[in-house]
């Protein structure tokens, strides 16, 4: 069931699997620039500025938002902030056939993480196995000062002990809801949307 | 691409192309769609990138247990797959015919199955008969990774090969590729051939009449018509340009790669001499010159510097035979990882 949702999450949709029934709009292409803005702002503050800071992307959707945050940062702070991307491919311990579905993307440090405060910047925050792999992606490149979590939705139904430090949303669903981040640069549009599956999940 | 294609055509917005890796052993690309070849090249790239860390290591296969089989000799392509493996956390298990219970008399199914009874998830296998793996994939729940089975098939090399020339290249359609020496026993010139034409370059093969193989087509000729007269179906390889002459071939050129020539061959009369091969059919620093500038120099090794190319072409700046070898790990830990994931899924 978490397997399927997280599927559905993930945009891989089965042909065997639930069908998504409803599709009713949580965040709005505004909602979501106002999300942005705001995290920006509290990253600067908890850092207390940029000095050693680095957003790291998470593919696919959390490249686009790391990207947006910089800009954001840049734009009141008129400082720029290095950042990189994570693909977490090869840290899942799950799902293995899912992972064929997408293919590897590239990975890269834009610094070496060594004593870095690393931002890691995700769409959604579910299960936290996600987490969980890209801390330890980043630990095979260095030993950063601190690891900290930007998500644009926290949905919410944690299997592990992790939690994230700048949310733009919180959205309580069922495990047999599913959300959906649609971002301009992957998806064409800007939106949030909670979907319902029908069918065995 | 395709997959861009596909994810605007379908109507979820977050659609992502469908599942481009499905298969369960790696035998040949001679029937490998574009896609397919796309997917593995975007994944080697990744696997690049693992490969220039400081601790070339990442945990995709952990628990899973590779084994290498060789009943040829082999240095790179046996150590580029301990490597790749090795570097995907998965165990590596390295058996050679000799050694083993094969010089016992073990059948080749008792031993592949063995193999399986003690755990191995991917078999890696050269074997000296062409067809081997396939047999081998038959009798197997395990996955199975064809590493050259007599004069047939060498599918890494030629994803290998391929991936060193896009970078080199980018696109590699319409690009005049040049395969020159024994083709006719050369199993890294048929994958060659048939993953070069599946993206769209233009091949063209360079050997003495006796070095072609029977089934070669020239588009000119048209189906299964060959230099040598013959035409059979159920050998024919995608049509390809057919040279006997090296300078002709080579003009326009912008990839050269030269064959091991085998010489055991000569004691079967294919050839008048070394010494006559060498002179007709080197790729040397004059002869490049034919080529584009800066055509890129390929060898599968190893190589017999002095015959089949010359000592200081070999080392020159346009020589990509290095990073052939770079681009072999990678390329190897890409095919194990697609493999691997799904075997015994």
């Amino acid at each position: 069931m978490a397997e399927l949702a997280l599927s559905l999450q993930r945009g891989g949709f089965s042909l065997t699997g639930p069908i998504p029934l409803d599709g009713r709009v949580i965040l709005s292409a505004d909602d979501i620039r106002r999300a942005v803005r705001r995290i920006a702002h509290e990253i600067v503050e908890r850092n207390h500025g940029l000095s050693a800071l680095a957003l790291v992307g998470m593919h696919t959707r959390g490249v686009p938002l790391a990207h947006r945050l910089a800009q954001a940062i840049r734009d009141f702070e008129e400082e720029s902030v290095p950042v990189g991307e994570l693909d977490i491919g090869l840290y899942r311990d799950d799902i293995p056939s899912l992972e064929l579905r997408r293919r590897l993307q590239r990975t890269e440090m834009p610094v070496d993480i060594d004593g870095w405060r690393v931002v890691l910047v995700d769409d959604v925050l579910y299960t936290g196995r996600s987490i969980r792999a890209a801390m330890d992606a980043l630990t095979d490149f260095g030993r950063p000062a601190s690891i900290q979590l930007a998500v644009l939705v926290d949905r919410g139904h944690r299997e592990l002990p992790i939690r994230p430090d700048y949310v733009g949303k919180n959205i309580p669903t069922a495990m047999q809801e599913s959300v959906e981040v649609l971002l301009e640069e992957t998806d064409g549009r800007d939106e949030v949307r909670i979907m319902r599956m029908e069918g065995e999940v | 691409m395709t997959q861009e294609k596909l994810a605007s055509a379908a109507a979820p917005a977050v659609a992502e192309p469908p599942r481009v890796w499905t298969r369960r052993h790696l035998l040949d690309v001679d029937d490998f769609t574009p896609a397919e070849l796309e997917a593995v090249m975007q994944t080697t790239d990744a696997m690049k990138e693992v490969m220039g860390r400081d601790v070339p290591r990442v945990p995709a296969l952990r628990g899973k247990t590779i084994v290498t089989l060789f009943y040829e000799a082999s240095t790179r392509t046996r150590a580029s797959f301990e490597l790749a493996g090795k570097a995907l956390g998965a165990d590596v298990i390295n058996i050679s015919a000799g050694g083993s219970s094969v010089e016992k008399g073990e059948s080749l199914i008792d031993t592949v199955r063995t193999l399986q009874a003690v755990g191995a998830d991917v078999l890696v296998m050269r074997h000296w008969a062409a067809g081997a793996p396939y047999l081998v994939a038959k009798h197997l729940v395990a996955a199975v990774v064809n590493a050259g089975d007599g004069a047939h098939a060498h599918p890494t090399q030629a994803l290998l090969d391929l991936y060193t020339i896009r970078n080199h290249l980018g696109d590699v359609r319409g690009r005049r590729v040049v395969i020159v020496g024994d083709i006719e026993h050369s199993r890294v010139a048929r994958s060659n051939i048939w993953a070069l034409s599946a993206v769209g370059a233009e091949v063209v093969v360079c050997a003495p009449p006796t070095l072609l193989p029977i089934a070669i087509r020239t588009p000119a000729a048209g189906r299964g018509s060959s230099p040598n007269g013959d035409s059979r179906e159920g050998l024919a390889l995608p049509p390809v340009r057919v040279e006997t002459d090296l300078d002709r071939a080579l003009e326009g050129a912008e990839v050269v790669m030269t064959l091991r020539l085998q010489k055991e061959r000569m004691l079967g009369g294919l050839l008048p001499s070394l010494r006559e091969y060498a002179t007709l059919y080197q790729l040397n620093e004059e002869r490049i010159s034919r080529a584009r500038t800066g055509a890129l120099v390929m060898h599968p090794g190893p190589m017999n510097e002095g015959i089949e190319i010359s000592p200081g072409l070999a080392s020159s700046l346009q020589s990509v035979i290095e990073e052939q070898v770079t681009n072999g790990v990678a390329v190897r830990m890409a095919v194990l990882y697609l493999i691997a994931r799904g075997a015994k899924a």
